[in-house]
């Protein structure tokens, strides 16, 4: 689903480290010293050294999510320093595990990857949602997040950046490809290819007129529907050029011609258009799969005021359209869209027809315990003859 | 003295200590624990032998280990057959300059990146690569040809990948032989293979055991080749233990196969080094 924009930016598979060398550490120092001087006014500075303080946010996000210029802005109005660190979500859940939540103050894994791992592993902290202005989302956004992302009445995370993955076809090579099904079509054999990752059981497990969401809370249905779709998948394989890993391998594929039909999300279609015309992003007719990033606060984050500074910071209109205009998807800003570049606009009225929008399937939070089921479907698939 | 002597060698023995302990013992003990971990509900989990039951009782997992040593002992076979030739160019008929020239040409291509390599070999590969375009160009096929994303291509990788680390052992155990010794081979009415294998190969066996050993654990722990070389019929064991670790949270599992993996192939290798009628120790010594 979400990993492919890890590669968007041409980062490759491997998530990339970006530091920004702005401290402000002496600032810090003389607060500290005037401190240890001025013993009477000790509370009043105190009060100071709360607001004044400089902090490093360590930022885990997905590539074009935190462009330069949004992290100099915000750098330059706040004080405080940005350390960026590129990554997915699988990446992200297994980075927070390995240290119990520690070694990030911000992350933005997708909205339906939080209460599961959360319950399983503890590696989030509620959010203090009186800390963000609230008034900066889009209402509808916000409420479904909070409530997809609710664990034992608390809040942890809140929306970022929105998207859906579907089918991107060159319209000239593929017609005939309406629904992720016909990627199994004669037409396009061996030209198709698409990722061995959840999003393909669950995007086929919709266009076999399966409804695996609705089975989330059933381990035994939910076994049932994928079987179901594992056979489909393995029927399928030898139309499959090849399985797709990363963004860039899509996109070569795509841009060369080798292969016409893909599963993939609606930026990188875009993104390709304005190579090829004739590729497009197209929603399936099942319905797009429909995916939020947001915001969660890592359990052992220290920087949280920072944190809830850059939530505010980004999610204000233009900073908002700057990061739609890098990253290609939009936000849960309200208002922002009137600043974002016309051609992105056009490409997704192109793409999302009024019924088209109200067809996206968005992901509901995945219960803990069902990538087990879908890792024996895809290994199955995977080695397959 | 004796004490003086002590300290000393426990000094120098320290990094090599710490970096064991710190970087190997304690994770693989970690490990250990964490593969002998069933989970029954959220956040519970119970000691039991239920991962490794699962590579038992799951075909596939067999299966694909099965394949990812075959392969590799394929690759270790097929690295063998072209590095001896190389090496024994290189330590006992080139001379001089061209000898240091040879060398470095084995070494150049791993001045980039595994990465770098493996991508080079999918241009070349591709469909519509440099291979596929030149045989169209020269007539030899009416249409773009798929060389990528088979088990030969995965040969192919595994063996680039792997050569110098087998060529530098082969290298260094030749070079050690005696041209004299060949020619009086030679001079006793020895012919080429009955030399080759009477006098050459004993020699070098050493180098040949400790290369091959090298050589058939990267391949069986290699990552990247079989991944990007691979494609839809790619299934390697390393790649199970990345997804379940990364992709599918199942830590447990993982490091069950983790473990599984360092068991499986110290057998092999202490299977071939019993079956070779080699030891460790005279490889080493």
């Amino acid at each position: 689903m979400l990993s492919v924009f890890s590669h968007i930016r041409g980062v490759g598979e491997r998530p990339d480290k970006t530091t920004r060398t702005l401290t402000l550490k002496g600032q810090k120092m003389k607060h500290l010293s005037i401190l240890k001087a001025t013993a009477a006014t000790t509370v009043v500075m105190l009060g100071t050294i709360q607001i004044a303080q400089a902090d490093t946010l360590r930022l885990l996000t997905w590539g074009g999510y935190a462009p330069d210029e949004v992290v100099a802005a915000f750098e330059t109005e706040t004080g405080h320093t940005v350390e960026v660190t590129l990554s997915n979500n699988e990446e992200m859940i297994a980075k927070l595990r390995a240290t119990g939540g520690g070694g990030f103050d911000l992350a933005q894994p997708s909205q339906d990857r939080i209460a599961g791992p959360q319950a399983e592993f503890g590696i989030y902290k509620p959010m203090d949602l009186s800390q963000l202005k609230s008034d900066q989302f889009i209402t509808s956004m916000l409420d479904a997040t909070k409530t997809n992302t609710t664990v034992d009445a608390d809040v942890y995370g809140v929306p970022h950046v929105w998207g859906t993955s579907g089918l991107v076809l060159d319209t000239a090579m593929a017609s005939s490809v309406k629904d992720y099904t016909d990627l199994c079509s004669a037409d396009v054999a061996g030209k198709v290819s698409y990722r061995l990752k959840r999003p393909t059981l669950i995007g086929f497990a919709f266009s076999m007129g399966l409804d695996p969401f609705a089975a989330y809370g059933d381990e035994a249905a939910y076994t049932e529907i994928m079987s179901q779709v594992e056979a489909k998948l393995v029927e399928c394989k030898s139309n499959v050029k090849t399985y797709w890993g990363g963004g860039d391998e899509l996109m070569n594929l795509v841009r060369s011609g080798e292969v016409v039909a893909s599963m993939a999300w609606d930026t990188g279609g875009w993104k390709l258009n304005a190579e090829k015309p004739d590729v497009t992003f197209v929603a399936p007719a099942s319905g797009a799969l429909g995916w939020i990033d947001t915001f969660v606060l890592p359990a052992k984050g220290r920087a949280d005021s920072a944190a809830y500074d850059w939530i505010n910071f980004v999610m204000q209109p233009e900073i908002a359209a700057m990061i739609t205009n890098t990253a290609g998807n939009f936000t849960a800003s309200t208002g922002a869209d009137e600043f974002v570049n016309a051609e992105l606009k056009a490409n997704y009225q192109a793409s999302f027809s009024a019924a088209a929008v109200d067809n996206i399937k968005w992901y509901p939070p995945v219960p803990a315990g069902l990538e087990v089921i879908e890792g024996g479907v895809l290994d199955r698939v995977k080695a397959a003859k | 003295m004796l004490s003086h002597r002590n300290i000393g060698f426990y000094l120098l023995l320290a990094p090599l200590a710490l970096w064991l302990i710190l970087l190997i013992v304690i994770p693989h003990i970690n490990l250990a624990m964490l593969s002998l971990q069933e989970r029954v509900g959220v956040r519970q989990y119970e000691t039991s032998f239920a991962n490794y039951r699962t590579f038992i009782d799951e075909p596939l997992y067999i299966m694909t280990f099965a394949r990812t040593a075959v392969m590799s002992i394929l690759a270790t076979t097929l690295t063998l057959l072209i590095g001896f030739p190389v090496a024994y160019y290189i330590a006992k008929m080139a001379v001089g300059r061209a000898k240091s020239v040879l060398f470095l040409l084995c070494l150049v291509p791993f001045w980039v990146s595994e990465l770098v390599r493996t991508f080079g070999w999918m241009i070349l590969l591709r469909e519509t690569g440099v291979v596929s375009s030149f045989l169209q160009w020269a007539g030899l096929a009416s249409g773009p040809v798929e060389l990528l994303y088979n088990d030969a291509s995965i040969m192919v990788g595994l063996v680039y990948t792997s050569m110098l680390f087998m060529v530098v052992p082969l290298v260094s155990t030749l070079d050690s032989l005696d041209n004299s010794v060949i020619e009086a081979g030679y001079d006793l009415g020895g012919s080429t293979p009955s030399i080759l294998r009477e006098i050459v190969i004993p020699h070098a066996m050493p180098g040949i055991v400790s290369g091959c050993i090298v050589v058939f654990m990267l391949s069986l722990g290699n990552y990247l080749t079989p991944i990007m070389l691979g494609g839809k019929d790619s299934l390697w064991f390393t790649e199970l233990i990345y997804s379940q670790f990364i992709v599918r949270f199942n830590w447990e599992l993982g490091a069950a196969f983790g473990f599984l993996l360092l068991f499986l192939s110290s057998v092999i290798v202490w299977a071939a080094l019993r079956l070779s009628g080699q030891t460790l120790e005279r490889t080493m010594g």
